[in-house]
């Protein structure tokens, strides 16, 4: 099989379990929908102070599904040695980090759009415009928090106190993406243009390239013994 | 020979310290408090030094599987970490009677805490992983992305308006104070950069034995 062919069949083989069990999706979407109660508590029915942090509570809900969703990505591999199985597959193991991330990233995007769904519902806000704009940065996102996500998942699935490590070790490096989809998010809800916002754009872009291309070139240490 | 170094960081911290307090000219409108830079410079600058090695010597790691390199990079985490928690503290402490308040969200301060935090998680997974071999591995692949998010992270937060004084040392156009202030500095960070290098010395050889120990 080619690269590409082994990279889709992980891809693939994580969807069709997904799709049949629906344990990680089902979660994340009641999650997400919680995230929204809780927001809308702590924050109060202020219309204008939500306006103001909508952008940043918008991104709070995706990375906290996210941190749930990356993390649990070899998760699914532990039982009936499934593990053992992935590894013995020829070639080079960089496949299966595609795979993975691919698989990760379709997941991803779901529940934001979901998420995203029940912010216009519940917060009332007029995406317009902005939407061509907010698909870009949320690709780009998205794409940079699952690229590490995705290889952080993989050092922290066999490691001691796996749920705490995860997230203490990927927040403090997606702060260049978090802050970038945040301030990026913030100005194109003011109606700004995508081109209002390029150098967010360009970080985010290079920040994904960055993540990619290392976690490529590492994955293979990290799945060795 | 670590001894030498020790010597050598001892001799010229002395020296830092004599020309911070001595050849230094009193700051004309923060006073004597602008003498705690002749620390909080060098401490920065150093963890700089350290996270850099790091990076580097985890980069020898993957490809030579060389425990020593996972030593050198294992003992540059720790003093990094705290070099730059003792340069977050002086600079809390310069901040105070300066700017008015010991912490602010400008560009460079939040550039540097969440560099304090990133190493902290390095050295936390490094705790983590009991299997040696297995350690090394995790951390060289975590200590290679750190560093390549460093210019990221940079990048991300200096698009916001900074409180900052802009950096004096390493500018376009070269330094333009004056050599009173320019040679405690250097001094102080040449102290400073033997001091990490006595520290992670040291404790590269605690490591070894750690590890001879334990085998």
């Amino acid at each position: 099989m080619s690269y590409a062919r082994r990279a889709l069949a992980v891809a693939w083989k994580d969807l069709a379990v997904e799709r049949r069990s629906k344990e990680t999706l089902n979660a994340l979407v009641f999650f997400s929908l919680l995230l929204l109660f809780v927001f809308q508590f702590t924050l109060g029915g202020d219309r204008e102070r939500l306006a103001a942090v909508l952008p940043g509570v918008l991104w709070l809900g995706f990375v906290l599904s996210a941190l749930l969703a990356l993390g649990r990505t070899f998760l699914v591999e532990r039982e009936h040695d499934c593990w053992e199985g992935l590894l013995l597959a020829p070639g080079d193991k960089s496949a299966i980090y595609l795979g993975k991330l691919a698989g990760n990233l379709a997941l991803m995007l779901l529940v934001e759009t979901l998420v995203l769904g029940l912010f216009v519902v519940f917060f009332d806000i007029d995406l317009g415009r902005a939407l061509p704009g907010l698909l870009v940065v949320v690709l780009l996102g998205t794409l940079g928090l699952a690229a590490v996500g995705t290889l952080f998942a993989a050092m922290t699935a066999n490691v001691r106190a796996r749920e705490l490590l995860f997230p203490v070790l990927l927040l403090p490096v997606q702060v260049p993406v978090l802050l970038a989809t945040v301030k990026a998010t913030e100005s194109l809800l003011l109606g700004e243009p995508l081109g209002a916002v390029a150098h967010w754009v360009k970080l985010l872009a290079a920040a994904d390239t960055i993540y990619v291309v290392v976690s490529l070139l590492t994955f293979d240490v990290v799945l060795e013994g | 020979m670590v001894r030498i170094f020790g010597w050598f960081a001892a001799i010229s911290l002395l020296a830092g310290l004599v020309m911070a307090f001595g050849v230094a000219p009193r700051e004309v409108t923060q006073g004597n408090v602008q003498r705690i830079m002749y620390v909080h410079v060098p401490l920065i600058l150093a963890s700089y030094v350290a996270f850099v090695l790091l990076a580097i010597a985890s980069l020898v790691y993957l490809v030579r599987r060389d425990p020593r390199a996972d030593r050198v990079a294992h003992a540059s985490g720790e003093v990094g970490v705290i070099f730059v928690g003792l340069g977050i503290a002086t600079g809390s402490i310069w901040g105070k009677p300066t700017w008015g308040t010991w912490w602010t969200w400008d560009a460079r301060l939040t550039s540097v805490a969440i560099l304090f935090v990133m190493y902290l998680g390095y050295l936390l997974l490094r705790g983590t992983i009991e299997d040696p071999e297995r350690a090394a591995r995790y951390s060289a692949v975590l200590g290679i992305v750190a560093a390549l998010d460093i210019p990221l992270v940079h990048f991300s937060v200096y698009w916001w308006r900074t409180l900052h004084q802009p950096p004096s040392l390493m500018k376009p156009g070269g330094f333009t104070g004056s050599t009173s202030i320019l040679w405690p500095l250097l001094v102080n960070l040449l102290a400073f950069v033997l001091l990490y290098a006595y520290f992670v010395a040291r404790r590269v050889r605690l490591l070894r034995a750690e590890a001879e120990a334990t085998a």
